[in-house]
């Protein structure tokens, strides 16, 4: 009997095989989903975890369609707080926001998030994140003291910087396939007051937003830049750069902020719907509201970390064929020659970027496969079409050519060649695993595409 | 308010648990596994419940032990002033048609059982004065339908006894509540496709703490539900037969 097939009693806790995909609904696969408030039992028979399928890509995906995944969602409890340290210790299931909702009215906040409250704390772990704050803070994963690790054999192993330490770097970054996260155990951060401090700037092209995107980082915690790189010259490389940090008791309003209002999108939308022109207007309008609003101002906080979660299920805006998103990194030098030259690549490849996000990466983690490195990140969104996946290739010579590296957590169209070339770390992290699974029983559509698994 | 709970570690109960700790008020945890137990009073201490929240044994399949969680509930508590039963068992109408030993169980459980340990908890609070009993039951027990004809069948007993207490026992300071949840995203929903108006625990939770604190006899959850069952249930019975709903 292989691990793939869930038997008689654990299926009663998995589904029938229903759809899957990540957050950008490309590729899409199938699998039994099984689920339980005690997670040591349900993911003895599965051959990966899955917590709320933000992953862009394929990282949630079985290798074969129809195997058995365990949804981490139940196991959601919060398992220990210490106010001296400010460690946190939950199962790996727990959801962002429930940590936010329950430790931000007391002045705590995660030390890093990602761009949406709607991740679990193993999804977490698994693609180590990173966020506005990268440059100052680093990876969530710098901030995990311990984890706890039900590896493919079965055996439960804490592992932290001391303990295990090889399996621990293996995992942060990981994208689930060193064993299923049970636990998770990391530093939370004391904030001031549950209120932000933000000053927005524009920019008329890349070069002035990427040197003021670096000054920035000197003096505030947070910061993103978001660009239009879809809008044809004067438009193309228009900018905006968010600056934030939390406000002081003094600044705040003295009231908490309110939960934000959500709006779903329904599931009509087809996919020409979001067609170029709509979003060149929108991107305009954006720029020309933000060039308005550049004094600073006390924000809520989720309208500055999550801007898109007052959209819920907005990926279905792009219509059943789905979106990818390119996130990668490139190293930076004085004058950003080759950033500029990328931003270029973009525009001879006419890549439909919806959605362009860059970032200011800071030192790099210990994750064996962690994203981040020193540098700058870019985050584009782009339609899925018949040439979506030659922009990708085209992009990642590029990339490699600059030494820089992709993000597995978004990536869905990454040759197994190509991050290969870019991830000189990837023989360790291959390493480790073989020791921990030698048979690859933990495997995904990820590690089937770009680690040659056997399918 | 002070509360023991049966069922609060999994599914809707946890969250029922988390939102009356999130308000403050006193838990006591009753259930069949101490390590899960453990789990959820810490998880319920972090979520705003006085601590310690302390948790005792009791199993809805051994009638024995629950006047003693009861008490013990009582003695960690001084008093109670609700007693909240999640615990029950789903099973689809598929497997419960092939499998007589799972038919058993379900019956039991979701009856026998849950009855005997609802006269327990009456007795306990009408003892200390009166207080409220409120107990899931379900939409599925208001009219018999092909795709739960079982599972609805426990739930209607248990529904029409919960009113039949509430009837008798009003005017000494009973309060009862009993809860229909319509479809729940929980594990045990894990995959399924939602129906419309599906809800998630946490919303179920707020509904049903406010019906809690107010002592409001019957709800349903999400409240549109009251609509849809007032429809179905005067449905005809030639057109039930016909629809699979
Ligand atoms: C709008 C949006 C904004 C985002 N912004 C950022 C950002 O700013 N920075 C950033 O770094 N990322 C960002 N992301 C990506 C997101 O943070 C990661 O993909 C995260 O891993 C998603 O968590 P999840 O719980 O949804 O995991 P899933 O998508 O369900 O899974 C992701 C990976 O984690 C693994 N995994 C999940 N749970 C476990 C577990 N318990 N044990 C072992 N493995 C597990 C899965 O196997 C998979 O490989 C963003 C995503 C979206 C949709």
């Amino acid at each position: 009997m292989t691990s793939d097939t869930p038997s008689n009693t654990e299926l009663r806790s998995c589904s029938p095989v229903v759809p899957v995909s990540g957050w950008g609904r490309f590729p899409v696969s199938e699998a039994h989903l099984c689920a339980g408030e005690r997670l040591e039992q349900v993911a003895r028979h599965t051959v990966l975890s899955r917590g709320l399928g933000r992953a862009y890509g394929d990282a949630a995906l079985p290798a074969t369609p129809g195997e058995a995944l365990t949804s981490t969602l139940f196991a959601d409890r919060l398992l220990s707080f210490d106010p001296e340290s400010g460690i946190l210790r939950a199962e790996a299931g727990c959801p962002l926001w429930r940590i936010i909702e329950v430790f931000l009215p007391r002045g705590w906040f995660p030390p890093v998030t990602p761009g949406t409250k709607f991740v679990t704390l193993g999804g977490m772990v698994a693609a180590d994140v990173h966020g506005k704050m990268h440059h100052s803070q680093g990876t969530f994963g710098r901030h995990v003291v311990s984890i706890l690790l039900q590896v493919a054999d079965g055996r439960v192993i804490e592992c932290s910087p001391e303990h295990e330490a090889e399996l621990f770097d293996a995992t942060l970054g990981g994208m689930g396939l060193t064993g299923h996260i049970l636990e998770v155990a990391f530093r939370m951060h004391k904030v001031p007051s549950p209120w932000i401090v933000e000053q927005t700037e524009t920019f008329a092209d890349i070069p002035s937003l990427l040197a003021a995107l670096r000054d920035a980082g000197e003096k505030w915690p947070f910061t993103v830049a978001w660009a239009d790189l879809l809008n044809p010259p004067p438009h193309f490389g228009r900018s905006a750069l968010m600056k934030g940090r939390w406000a002081e008791p003094h600044e705040a309003p003295s009231h908490p902020p309110k939960p934000k209002r959500t709006v779903r999108v329904p599931a009509l939308f087809p996919s020409w719907f979001l067609q170029t022109w709509m979003v060149r207007y929108f991107n305009r309008l954006y720029l020309y509201r933000a060039r308005r609003n550049q004094k600073p101002r006390i924000v809520h906080p989720e309208s500055f970390f999550y801007p898109l979660d007052a959209l819920l299920d907005w990926n279905r805006l792009y219509g059943p064929r789905g979106f990818t998103q390119y996130q990668c990194v490139l190293p930076a030098e004085d004058g950003f020659e080759r950033h500029i030259r990328f931003v270029h690549r973009l525009r001879e490849l006419a890549a439909p970027v919806f959605l362009a996000v860059i970032k200011d990466c800071g030192a790099e983690g210990r994750g064996l496969l962690s994203f981040p490195r020193p540098g700058i990140s870019y985050a584009l969104d782009m339609p899925m079409m018949a040439r979506t996946q030659a922009i990708v290739d085209a992009l990642n010579e590029f990339v490699i050519a600059a030494g820089g590296r992709v993000y597995l957590a978004k990536d869905a169209l990454t040759r197994p060649e190509h991050f290969r070339l870019m991830e000189p770390r990837l023989q360790r992290f291959l390493a480790v695993r073989d020791r921990w699974d030698p048979q690859h029983r933990l495997h995904s559509a990820l590690a089937a595409r770009l680690f040659g698994d056997r399918r | 308010m002070r509360i023991a709970l049966l069922g609060a570690t999994r599914g809707m109960g946890r969250a029922v648990a988390r939102e009356l700790a999130r308000r403050g008020h006193s838990l006591f945890l009753l259930g069949r596994n101490e390590s899960e137990l453990e789990r959820s009073a810490k998880d319920l201490e972090i979520h705003g419940a006085p601590s310690p929240v302390r948790h005792f044994r009791c199993d809805l399949s051994e009638p024995s032990s629950f006047a003693p969680a009861l008490e013990a509930a009582i003695e960690a508590l001084h008093r109670l002033d609700a007693v909240v039963v999640t615990a029950g068992i789903f099973a689809s109408q598929d497997d419960l048609e092939n499998d007589s030993a799972l038919t058993a169980k379900l019956l039991d459980t979701n009856f026998t059982q849950t009855i005997l340990f609802c006269e327990a908890a009456r007795k306990c609070l009408l003892a200390g004065g009166g207080g409220t009993l409120c107990v899931f039951s379900s939409v599925a027990g208001e009219r018999g339908r092909k795709p739960v004809v079982l599972y609805g069948a426990t739930k209607a007993g248990l529904t029409r006894y919960l009113e039949g207490l509430d009837h008798r026992f009003y005017h000494q300071g009973l309060r009862v509540v009993t809860v229909k949840p319509g479809f729940v995203r929980t594990s045990m929903t894990i995959g399924l496709k939602p129906p419309p108006f599906a809800a998630d625990p946490h919303d179920v939770a707020r509904t049903v703490v406010r019906a809690i604190e107010r002592a409001r006899p019957v709800v349903y959850v999400p409240p549109i539900w009251a609509l849809v069952m007032a429809v179905i249930r005067w449905l005809p019975r030639w057109v039930m037969r016909k629809v699979n709903f």
